[in-house]
């Protein structure tokens, strides 16, 4: 194998770690110096080489510890997995997706032998090799959705599509910035945004939910969404807000660049075939202010992002009790000088 | 998406209804998809580039061929005739991925499908997927005459599959097969409006859910008198003729449209009108009694115009 994992942990000590390829590779979610909403949406995949966007799925050096932590959360509150029964087909058919994709893009970690419906797999990085019959869930240790998201980095909602609308109605949902599948399951698209500040009044959910409602087969898209959290957490879940909420009040001005990380979530859509449904897999990215800085451009950029951005979003985002220790922490990185457009680092 | 594809079986299934079978020149697999699917079908004539949706007849879960059958229909745009006049075995067509507005509702606990004439067609592929599936179902196909009743050679024979033909005197009775269908049941209709709208208040006489009732009208867009409409950001003016859709004509000027079902029934394509002096002649399905009223907004893969100015907020 090429990629080398990471022996790292997202909670207790907290060892997640991005070595200088994952930092310079990280997917920083501002294209300009401020931010506000916008229905920021591309096709997916394609993108330079090595950055996060290249592939349908990424796998980076953070793949086996992701893994390792879902199984933890899922161990603890086993409803962070719920399908309801008319998804199944939706499950099968995010199964083919992911496999077929990760064989194809990653040949020498994973591997896919298909005879009809007679289905070889073989992860290596996890050390897992599988004989099954696609589509006939008694070939599974669990549902097809729970099965291959097991393996997959990144949380995973499916959704199903009746009445012009799109429901909630399966997903895995173990590295969420604050919301919960089990409260969530079964709702609609405006029912499952309703906390979102602003955005309706904007008209930004009736936009999106037409543009989803009409992503075909074969068309896949992608956006960024970002927050903030305190400590590299994935399951920053309301399930377990007394765990990480109060630690949102250990920052100080010493320790806010190694203990403050920006969370990004790489969002990517796809049209499933038989069940019609869409798939909606939420990738999370975490780098630290540290991280962020060692790139004067980030630097410069998420300082005055941060110092300028809407009040009303930074306390949804959760960051406003921090906030100005944050910029005050960033301001040392930003001389004023401008900033080349897009994403990636300068050079 | 589009599919570069080779029409490698053409059949008559009836006077009016041909079978066609389209499969990749390099025998690669197509993508698969749900029942009840369509495919948007390029049928390049001269200048003009019709293109019409049909659904998928084929096994959703089979990714060897997509089918489709086409009623010829003399008196429309000329996209029916076309399939049937022009193409043959070997010729290459080009299809959109395939696309789905009337999908099944897999949390129903019994499936009721309703078919009227060539309303059939997506039953077809949504049959196999119950079958596959293993979800209860009875399928209804009514048509006037056994010769027109080009379904028939492509359902399976089975005790839940009922076929009504009216010329002999078994015409379909809503109220039987609505009435009695164990809770959870879900219907689905597809066939001329009166057959749509008949199901649709025999459901609601009998107190079933909305949401439980759904139907597809199987519609490709009507010719009629040549009209003009004005771009509002350009200023241009399109001319539409009497055998074009308004979307047509949009697209061959390089107007940019979304569009997907393009029989009025999936609302992509809706579009606000800036100015009218005249009548919209709907075709949609989509648009609200008020709304066709206000003629504020147009469907263009269906809807003409009959007037003076329409100008198009595009």
């Amino acid at each position: 194998m090429t990629m080398q994992f990471n022996d790292e942990t997202f909670r207790g000590d907290y060892t997640y770690h991005n070595s200088p390829a994952a930092v310079r590779r990280f997917p920083f979610p501002f294209d300009q110096d401020s931010y506000m909403y916008s229905v920021n949406i591309e096709q997916h995949p394609g993108g330079p080489k090595g950055t996060p966007f290249e592939k349908m799925f990424d796998v980076d050096e953070h793949y086996v510890a992701e893994m390792k932590d879902r199984e933890i959360t899922l161990a603890e509150d086993p409803l962070r997995c719920q399908s309801l029964p008319h998804m199944e087909l939706a499950g099968w058919d995010l199964l083919e997706l992911i496999m077929v994709s990760k064989a194809r893009d990653y040949p020498d970690l994973f591997t896919l032998h298909r005879d009809g419906n007679a289905w070889h797999w073989i992860n290596k990085p996890l050390g897992i090799e599988k004989k099954f019959t696609f589509l006939d869930p008694t070939t599974l240790p669990c549902g097809p959705m729970e099965y291959i998201t097991r393996q997959t980095q990144g949380d995973f909602a499916l959704l199903h599509e009746r009445d012009n609308n799109l429901w909630m109605d399966a997903g895995m949902i173990t590295s969420q910035a604050d919301w919960s599948l089990d409260f969530d399951v079964g709702m609609n698209f405006f029912e499952w945004h309703a906390p979102v500040p602003k955005a309706r009044k904007m008209g930004v959910f009736d936009k999106a939910l037409k543009f989803l409602l009409a992503v075909g087969q074969g068309q896949h898209y992608r956006r960024l969404n970002w927050t903030m959290t305190v400590n590299p957490r994935l399951d920053t879940s309301p399930e377990n807000y007394h765990k990480w909420g109060p630690e949102k009040r250990t920052i100080t001005p010493e320790n806010v660049g190694q203990k403050q990380f920006l969370r990004v979530e790489l969002q990517t859509f796809f049209r499933l075939p038989r069940s019609n449904a869409l798939a909606f897999p939420i990738r999370c990215y975490l780098a630290n202010l540290e991280d962020i800085a060692s790139q004067p451009k980030w630097g410069r950029r998420l300082h005055r992002v941060l110092r300028d951005i809407d009040p009303a979003l930074a306390e949804y985002k959760g960051f406003a009790v921090n906030q100005e220790m944050i910029v005050d922490y960033l301001s040392k990185f930003d001389d004023g000088a401008p900033t080349s457009p897009g994403i990636f680092p300068d050079l | 998406m589009k599919l570069a594809l080779k029409v490698t079986e053409v059949e008559q299934l009836s006077p009016l209804v041909k079978r066609f079978r389209f499969e990749d020149p390099t025998g690669a697999s197509l993508p698969v998809f749900s029942g009840g699917a369509h495919i948007t079908v390029e049928m390049p004539e001269g200048e003009i580039i019709r293109r019409n949706s049909y659904s998928l007849i084929s096994d959703p879960y089979d990714g060897s061929a997509y089918e489709i059958a086409i009623r010829r229909e003399d008196k429309g745009r000329g996209g029916s005739v076309y399939m049937h006049t022009k193409v043959s075995e070997g010729d290459e067509i080009t299809v959109s991925a395939p696309a789905n507005l009337f999908q099944l509702d897999l949390r129903a606990r019994k499936h009721v499908l309703i078919a009227g004439g060539i309303g059939i067609t997506p039953f077809l592929s949504q049959l196999k997927q119950l079958d596959m599936e293993q979800k209860p179902y009875e399928l209804h196909y009514a048509a006037r005459s056994r010769e027109e009743a080009a379904g028939i050679k492509l359902l399976p024979q089975a005790a839940h599959v009922h076929v009504h033909i009216s010329e002999e005197g078994a015409r379909m009775d809503l109220g039987a097969i609505l009435d009695g269908q164990p809770l959870g049941t879900h219907v689905y209709t597809c066939g001329p409006e009166g057959l749509i709208a008949a199901v649709a208040d025999q459901a609601a006489r009998l107190g079933w859910p909305k949401a439980s009732v759904h139907s597809e009208a199987f519609t490709a867009p009507p010719p009629g008198e040549p009209f003009e409409v004005v771009i509002a950001s350009t200023g241009e003016t399109v001319h539409v003729k009497a055998d074009q859709s308004l979307l047509e004509a949009l697209e061959a000027a390089k107007v940019e449209i979304e569009y997907s079902c393009r029989g009025g029934g999936c609302g992509r394509c809706q579009t606000k009108v800036t100015a009218c002096d005249g009548r919209i002649l709907h075709n949609d399905h989509w648009l609200s009694e008020d709304e066709r009223a206000a003629q504020k907004d147009i469907m263009p893969c269906m809807s003409r115009f009959k007037g003076t100015r329409l100008e198009l907020d595009l």
